[in-house]
């Protein structure tokens, strides 16, 4: 069948089930149902504090086919998956769904798992490098399941996604379960991701480093959803969990970029008091931060908050009062943990209140301006951050669509040609984000509105902006660059890319 | 009017900055085969970079082309292969009388041959040696082809065996010598780069000193260095309104048949007529009108 961005998709998919094809952005946002929640109660005679691994997996009752969670707040530099993981391999158990909300290079020891059939399922919603490769290649028993940031929480509270046993790596814990990221050598800062997986898994297990007596404070998963604590020795990387510092690009065309939609911003009528707003941590994305800064303080607009991963750029716009407050679901840098320790206007929100669609409200709802990244947009607007154009998987959602559905004005930058190839294309070799929540492509060569958002185009009129339709870009690049021969799959498929509410948007193919 | 405030230099072995060298607002970009490229590239630089201008859209900036100095074994290679291509300019560095004559002699060959109009491709001596700094008029003068003069003040302080400063007292006379001659002319004085991109004050300090004393524009060495040159040289705020109340004062002294006006109690002759059309034009052209 077809669905809504026009991609032919199985009925039903070996491994995933029915499917249900994506109808539209807005379709499917009505009524919803929580799932239940079974636990095992404890009482003033329980210990929470288990001495390994082992035993937790045991006392959990971790059997063949289960599905177990992690969260992915300590980045690149997570031990907690791989140590688990490795506990359940050497326990014979086989056949198991890993719930990672993103999978990075570290975790390459699940490739062996997933040759092995140890793992035999991956939901996730942002996967890179020898995993995501493993899958790409095929070597997944079952597709993996790629779902928003939003829609993994709505996943898990409908409970379209069971969880087992929930693994909460935590950079402070106390021996009641109490956790917060924010102390401890592993610190993180927010742990937003973990929350809707502490709240309704079947059980839930606390893995730190940092045992502290009881009650732990600031306390962010509270021991009422914590089952067990256990203390190893390190739960993650430093290094590898947030940068000292997060840099503004200083590639001139990356400030371009910038500047051209920091400009947009300012002619959208929607940068006045009270502005929201979100950017990723990369450098393009920060440079925005930094001209849409300039243009608040010129006018002295003071705007109500910015959301999503926080970096210290953006905790330096609350510091100066040229935004209320902060809505934090992940701390990229020392500087965003230390303000989130410290500052009581930098809240902390759960991947549920971030952007999931079966609420009864997201923050991304509330979001004027969202700058998005994109491997690829095709002409009718659609955004690819899922696969490479060589088919592999080299990323996923995240926020992507949330965020895009939820903001007033979702601006993609992105240059026009990445590595020899054009980026604006006919058609998007996955699509990750419906074109419909896209408003603005923004190049170093030229700006395209969505056609759809006729006010937009009208206001930015009398301005000097180079803007043009999205084929005239396309044409701009493929002058430059030639046509890229289409890279053609029809391989079995991989993995099965998920809407925000549920539906299915795109299917990933197996790399020949 | 051509608006040429901003000249940056791109290496010319560098395709990916090649690439993108239009998008990055400069009115000039100088697609460089001398200082940036090294003994060993210059044959592929130079074929790089006739292909670039081509191939490749710069959209708004003009494209200028600094060969190697003609003293070397590449200076009359570079320009052969280079005309062809028709840049809209050669830099010719270490400029003397002498050189852009043979300049203006082999491009007048190369555009009879190729068929292009007589003419076309424009020089700009670089100005960096003491003798050049003294002939300057004379360089100016020897071609119709010049239509600007870059001031380099690297290799100028170490000819004099002098040391570059922050404040950039000691080519106080060379601006000054260069910006005259180049009036004289009616030709663009283009100032030498400011070479600390971590000085932003010291940088835009240094635009205003060569604006203050007649330079027309300034060479740029990184893209982060143009809007900021633009800001300096575009007409400020009070330029502009003065500007339209020069023009406007001068049509109401036409209407009422009067051929000597004045304004805010002071006469206005020609050459302030004539300094307020240049400024509005430039206001026009950078946008500001």
């Amino acid at each position: 069948m077809i669905n809504a961005v026009s991609k032919e998709i199985p009925e039903y998919i070996e491994g995933y089930g029915k499917v249900k094809p994506f109808e539209g952005a807005f379709k499917n946002i009505n009524k919803a149902q929580k799932t239940k929640v079974s636990l095992n109660c404890k009482s003033s005679f329980d210990d929470k504090v288990i001495g390994s691994i082992e035993e937790v997996l045991k006392k959990c009752g971790l059997r063949d086919g289960m599905t177990l969670s992690f969260h992915h707040h300590l980045r690149n530099g997570d031990y907690v998956l791989n140590m688990v993981m490795k506990e359940v391999a050497r326990l014979g158990v086989k056949d198991i769904k890993v719930a990672a909300s993103s999978i990075f290079p570290i975790h390459e020891p699940l490739v062996e798992l997933i040759k092995e059939g140890v793992v035999t399922g991956i939901y996730t919603n942002y996967m890179s490098g020898s995993v995501a490769q493993a899958v790409s290649l095929g070597y997944l028993k079952y597709p993996v399941i790629m779902h928003t940031h939003g829609g993994r929480a709505r996943a898990i509270e409908s409970g379209d996604l069971h969880i087992d046993i929930a693994f909460i790596a935590s950079p402070s814990c106390d021996n009641y379960g109490n956790i917060n990221g924010v102390e401890g050598r592993a610190a993180c800062g927010s742990l937003g991701y973990a929350i809707p997986d502490a709240m309704y898994a079947d059980r839930v297990v606390a893995i730190t480093d940092n045992l502290l007596s009881y009650p732990l404070c600031p306390i962010e998963i509270s021991q009422e959803y914590v089952d067990y604590v256990v203390k190893v020795e390190e739960i993650g990387d430093p290094k590898g969990i947030v940068s000292g510092t997060t840099r503004i690009t200083k590639d001139p065309v990356g400030l371009k970029i910038a500047k051209l939609a920091s400009k947009i911003i300012e002619e959208s009528g929607l940068l006045k008091d009270g502005f929201s707003f979100q950017t990723g941590a990369g450098g393009t994305t920060l440079a925005v931060a930094a001209y849409v800064k300039e243009i608040m303080k010129r006018k002295n607009i003071k705007g109500s908050f910015a959301a999503g991963g926080i970096t210290g750029y953006i905790v330096e716009m609350l510091e100066e009062g040229l935004f209320n407050c902060l809505f934090d679901v992940q701390c990229f840098d020392l500087k965003a943990v230390e303000s989130y320790k410290n500052n009581r206007n930098h809240q902390g929100m759960s991947a549920s209140m971030y952007g999931n669609p079966h609420n009864k409200g997201a923050v991304v709802n509330m979001l004027d301006v969202m700058i998005l990244g994109a491997t690829e947009i095709d002409t009718d607007f659609n955004v690819n951050v899922t696969t490479g154009s060589d088919g592999f998987i080299m990323g996923g959602s995240g926020g992507h669509s949330d965020t895009a559905a939820g903001a007033k004005l979702s601006i993609v930058t992105t240059q026009l040609i990445k590595g020899r190839l054009p980026i604006v294309v006919d058609k998007v070799t996955t699509v990750t984000t419906p074109g419909e929540t896209i408003d603005a492509l923004v190049t170093e060569r030229g700006i395209a509105i969505n056609p759809k958002r006729q006010d937009l185009i009208e206001r930015l009129k009398g301005t000097n902006l180079p803007i043009m339709s999205i084929e005239e870009l396309k044409s701009l690049a493929i002058k430059m660059t030639g046509v890229p021969k289409k890279y053609e799959n029809n391989g079995k498929i991989v993995g099965v890319v998920e809407y925000r509410d549920g539906t299915v948007i795109d299917v990933i193919r197996q790399v020949q | 009017m051509k608006l040429r405030r901003s000249m940056l230099f791109i290496p010319g072995n560098n395709p990916g900055m090649i690439q993108n060298a239009g998008v990055l607002g400069a009115d000039s970009i100088i697609l460089d085969l001398e200082d940036a490229v090294a003994v060993t590239e210059k044959d592929s630089a130079r074929i790089l970079v006739r292909n670039a201008i081509k191939t490749l859209d710069f959209y708004n900036s003009e494209i200028v082309v600094r060969i190697n100095p003609l003293s070397t074994d590449f200076g009359f290679e570079d320009i052969k292969e280079i005309a062809k291509v028709k840049p809209h300019a050669l830099l010719i560095p270490k400029s003397t009388t002498e050189d852009i004559k043979a300049c203006d002699d082999i491009l007048k060959r190369i555009e009879e041959y190729e068929g292009f109009e007589n003419n076309h491709i424009k020089l700009f001596p670089l100005i960096e040696t003491a003798y050049g700094l003294e002939n300057v008029y004379n360089i100016i003068k020897a071609s119709d082809r010049v239509e600007g003069v870059l001031l380099g003040a690297e290799d100028l302080t170490a000819d004099l065996g002098i040391k570059r400063s922050r404040e950039g007292e000691e080519i106080f006379y060379a601006r000054c010598k260069v910006a005259s001659a180049c009036r004289a002319f009616r030709v663009d004085a283009i100032d030498t780069p400011f070479t600390d991109l971590n000085d932003y004050e010291g940088f835009v300090e240094d635009i205003k000193r060569a604006k203050s004393i007649g330079m027309t524009g300034k060479a740029a060495i990184n893209p982060r260095q143009i809007d900021t040159i633009h800001d300096v040289f575009a007409p400020s705020k009070e330029e502009i309104e003065y500007a339209k109340r020069v023009m406007k004062a001068q049509e109401d002294a036409k209407r009422e048949g009067k051929g000597v006006f004045s304004l805010d109690g002071k006469m206005v002759d020609a050459p302030i007529i004539q300094r307020a059309d240049n400024i509005l034009e430039k206001a026009r052209l950078s946008g500001l009108l």
